[in-house]
């Protein structure tokens, strides 16, 4: 076991962490950080993805170790207070989610997707997401939702 | 409708799960827990020999060990079949059935320990072939004793009417063509998840991802001899099922048994490669499809015999035997019809319920069959159809009563809005359209264990606080039952919808349902919803009535208002409710939903039987490259007749979902097995559909308004697969010229018989 700094949400954490262990694993098991969801864990779902210092990564494959000294940001550090993220506005309002259970992980790659691509197509946002596995929606409405929050983030 | 019904309405936990807030069962912890370690056996079809769990027993970090003599009572889904076991007893029947578990400190503890456990297996003939399970074994090579002629067959079901076998002999037309479909499973995001308690009231808590908490109920009482009513059995948020998370489960069996063994709360959360190998997705299936027609195109008789294969144990499979058969009487009349389906075990991961439940494959079959007898006839395939719908308020051949039928109006829809006339049969070599339709049950009319309750019951509580709370048994899997209750709440009282929350699938707290299967949760417990606030309202209009001295039937609830026409009453919502309050405080009402008596007088007349059914109707078109035999499915027009969309949004989004999965299964989806041995228990080699393999989707809803569903409404979740795959098939045909008979329908496969056709 390894005592490490770790900067979660803009909070510093001090926990005890294996070698080998994933970011994914500390934050649920040992910060209790339960939005992150485990629905693979061998990196071909996206249902985990986190952002290490502004980018999107999957936590599965991330050791932990890798993030020490980076800001680490997961789905519960992205609404500010009450104030949903525009993202996650149109997902709820276009039901751009059924189950939830991937929606954590649609959220964190398409955050930092909008920042960087502000004006996406809606085939660009579909290649956006082609790492996120959702079983429940067909992707329509969560391509949709995605292009709503573009929009009005650029507004 | 004035209030939230029909409208398209964003789920009520939404922001929960867009937050990351939403509880699903691994995201649960108590003090003092044990995590559960479980052994799984090797080998296909063995005898236990031995197992040896002394060096496990030792080990500091485990705190009870269990094996399949602790907890023997045989348990299943349905009562005719409750042939599984919570571990393995005498022998194992699959790679990957449980042996053995443990619970431990930790989980890296018990997954370490649990292989401490050593286990002696006398390996016996494996069956991993449906064929060699329909011959004749030695006694003791038999997966289960209770098949007859000592063959593995759990389960023969077969009806015949009006002898189809002798139209065939004089028919115009008649084709036969054989079909084949691998295995594919439901792939539901959240991994199977089981926390158990052992309160200190000697009471047993389970909080499991399940879709249906009375069957885990109702088992684990028998499993573990614990009086029913001192179990409860909880489902917190749930990442997806799609009929993967109807059965009770072995691995909710041995937590609970560990939780009362131990006294301490004990989790079992499964890899992904666990989720795989529980399966219980659709059954790998053979189909021999005969229909034969007259020369105006009239259907005159289906015959069919199907052969599923079921894997090691049960599961749903007596209801998937009848459902390949009894759910081709629709959407087509059709007066000469038979069919036969064996199931057959074999030593492999159990095949169960999943989306579309047992009615798929054959939809696929006839469908394609019917494309061929156009072809046969020169006719049209969408005229084909035209000409054989079943009307509404009629009876099939095998007396499945069918009310509101809107099948027309979807091919209608879906072939001008696709411009079909212009575009089928004329689009370049390579490009192709093809149309299918659908029909399915809107809710079993009959119990899986035979009662004398409603289907479901429905609680609604109105407190000083202004506040309706919704009990219902009923599970939200992501399809948006609790939505739904308290879209009803708010249309009846005509108040908005934050004055309505949900208590749901607490079997303590809240009415018996018996789950969310079949896409019977709308009609049924919609029906009870509405029933028991219907009644709520009643009970504020009498009181109201007598203190203010007017007519009951002349107050209306609205707008957060009630109030007369003439305005001598105008109260807010929280005024009603005080005056509904004097003297008695708050009351529950309740509302129930029975299904009328159905169904004809003989044998496996009950299986199909529903009080309504949806229609679908769907075109999809299709590039095939010749080179390589790649397929993209570029647009879906897809029309589905729900009855009345009581949330547009969450049947739109059914539909969606619905051509994601039929999409899968069409093109890439396939559990591939070596010596039974599944070898792509994971997201790499098992193909799910991502966002760049989704097509273009053209949705309808067709709104044929039911006389006994809830504002009309029937289902969405299950219907609109069926259509998907046969539409694709039949387009390749277009594009192509090849007839796929065989699923997944992958580029080499197509390769060959373009190859093949030259």
């Amino acid at each position: 076991m390894d005592k490490v700094e770790l900067n979660v949400n803009g909070f510093s954490h001090t926990v005890l962490v294996d070698s080998s262990e994933t970011i994914l694993d500390t934050l649920r098991n040992r910060l209790y950080l339960t939005g992150t969801k485990k629905c693979c864990d061998e990196g071909t779902c996206g249902s985990c993805t986190v952002h290490l210092d502004g980018k999107p990564v999957l936590g599965c494959l991330t050791p932990t170790m890798r993030c020490v000294g980076k800001k680490i940001v997961t789905i519960e550090g992205i609404s500010a207070g009450e104030d949903l993220h525009p993202v996650q506005k149109h997902l709820v309002k276009n039901l751009g989610l059924q189950c939830g259970f991937c929606t954590p992980g649609v959220v964190m790659t398409a955050v930092p997707y909008l920042e960087n691509n502000p004006d996406p197509s809606i085939d660009e946002i579909k290649n956006s997401l082609s790492g996120n596995l959702c079983r429940c929606t067909g992707y329509k409405k969560i391509n949709e939702a995605i292009q709503s929050a573009a929009e009005e983030m650029n507004s | 409708m004035s209030g939230p019904v029909g409208k398209a309405t964003p789920y009520i936990d939404g922001v929960q799960k867009a937050t990351g807030q939403a509880m699903y069962t691994d995201d649960f912890r108590y003090p003092n827990m044990l995590y559960v370690g479980l052994l799984r056996s090797s080998y296909a079809h063995a005898k236990i020999k031995n197992i040896d769990i002394k060096a496990v027993e030792a080990d500091p970090a485990v705190a009870a060990v269990a094996i399949g003599k602790d907890i023997p009572v045989s348990f299943g889904v349905l009562p005719i079949s409750p042939d599984e076991n919570a571990m393995a007893v005498d022998k194992v029947r699959y790679v990957g059935e449980i042996v053995a578990a443990v619970a431990a400190e930790s989980i890296e503890a018990a997954q370490k320990a649990v292989q401490g456990i050593k286990v002696k297996y006398e390996p016996i003939r494996e069956f991993l072939n449906p064929a060699d399970s329909l011959e004749t074994c030695a006694p003791d090579e038999q997966i289960h004793d209770h098949t007859k002629n000592g063959k593995n067959i759990h389960k023969t079901a077969e009806l015949r009417f009006n002898d189809p076998e002798k139209e065939f002999e004089s028919a115009d037309f008649v084709r036969k063509e054989k079909f084949k479909f691998a295995g594919v499973t439901h792939a539901f995001t959240e991994p199977h998840s089981t926390i158990a308690i052992w309160n200190g009231d000697e009471t047993l808590t389970v909080i499991s991802a399940t879709q249906v908490p009375h069957y885990l109920h109702k088992n684990l009482s028998k499993v573990l001899g614990l009086p029913i009513h001192k179990i409860q059995v909880k489902k917190p948020t749930l990442g997806g099922g799609f009929g993967g998370k109807s059965d009770p489960f072995a691995h909710e069996m041995i937590t609970a048994y560990l939780s009362m063994k131990t006294k301490r709360p004990v989790k079992c959360t499964f890899s992904r490669e666990e989720v795989f190998i529980t399966n219980h997705g659709r059954h790998p299936t053979d189909i021999d499809m005969t229909v034969s027609c007259d020369k105006k195109g009239n259907i005159t008789a289906l015959d069919t015999d199907v052969i599923i294969d079921g894997g090691a144990y049960g599961s749903f499979g007596v209801v998937t035997s009848y459902y390949n058969g009894v759910l081709l009487q629709g959407p087509y009349k059709i007066d000469k019809f038979g069919f036969r389906t064996r199931r057959t075990y074999t030593n492999k991961p159990q095949c169960g319920a999943m989306r579309g439940h047992g009615a798929v494959n054959p939809r696929y079959a006839v469908e394609i069959v019917l494309d061929m007898l156009a072809h046969d006839l020169k006719i049209d395939p969408c005229d084909l159809r035209m000409k054989n719908f079943l009307p509404e308020n009629t009876l099939t051949v095998g007396q499945l009563r069918i009310t509101s039928n809107g099948v027309k109006e979807c091919l209608e829809t879906v072939r001008k809005k696709s411009d079909w006339d212009e575009r089928y049969n004329k689009l370049p070599y390579g490009h192709g359209r093809g149309v299918a339709c659908g029909f399915f049950i809107s809710g079993s009319a009959l119990p899986i264990i035979w009662n004398r309750y409603p289907q479901t019951v429905v609680h609604a509580k109105l407190d000083f606080d202004g506040r309706i709370v919704m009990f219902s048994g009923a599970s939200d899997i992501g399809q948006g039952s609790d939505t739904m209750l308290v879209q009803i709440a708010a249309e009846e009282l005509g108040i908005p919808m934050d004055f309505v929350q949900v208590e749901a699938a607490d079997t303590k707290t809240t009415p018996v349902d018996l789950g969310s299967y079949s896409s019977r949760v709308t009609f049924m417990v919609g029906n009870a919803a509405k029933m028991a606030v219907e009644k709520v309202r009643k009970e504020m209009a009498k009181a109201i009535a007598k203190e203010k001295g007017i007519a009951i039937d002349s107050i209306k609830f609205n707008d957060g208002k009630i109030f007369t026409k003439d305005e001598t009453l105008d109260l807010s919502w929280v005024e009603g409710v005080e005056i509904a309050m004097a003297g008695r405080g708050a009351f529950v009402e309740s509302g129930f939903y029975i299904s009328p008596k159905l169904g004809g007088d003989f044998k496996g007349s009950g299986a199909g039987l529903s009080p309504a059914y949806s229609f679908g109707a769907f075109i999809s078109e299709v590039v095939v490259d010749p080179e390589t035999g790649e397929v993209n499915v570029e647009k879906i027009w897809a029309a589905h007749d729900c009855g009345k969309a009581l949330n547009p949004l969450a049947v739109e989004g059914q539909i969606e979902g619905s051509i994601h999965m039929g999409l899968g299964q069409a093109l890439s989806e396939d559990m591939r097995y070596v010596k039974g041995q599944i070898m792509n228990a994971n997201f790499f080699d098992y193909r799910i559909p991502y966002s760049v393999d989704t097509p273009e989707m053209d949705v309808t809803i067709i709104e044929s308004n039911d006389g006994e569903g809830p504002y009309g409404a029937k289902e969405a979740g299950e219907g609109p697969i069926h259509p998907v795959l046969p539409s694709i098939g039949n387009a390749i045909f277009d594009a192509v010229g090849v007839r796929m008979c065989e699923l997944p329908i992958t580029p080499d496969k197509i390769f060959t018989k373009i190859k093949e056709l030259k």
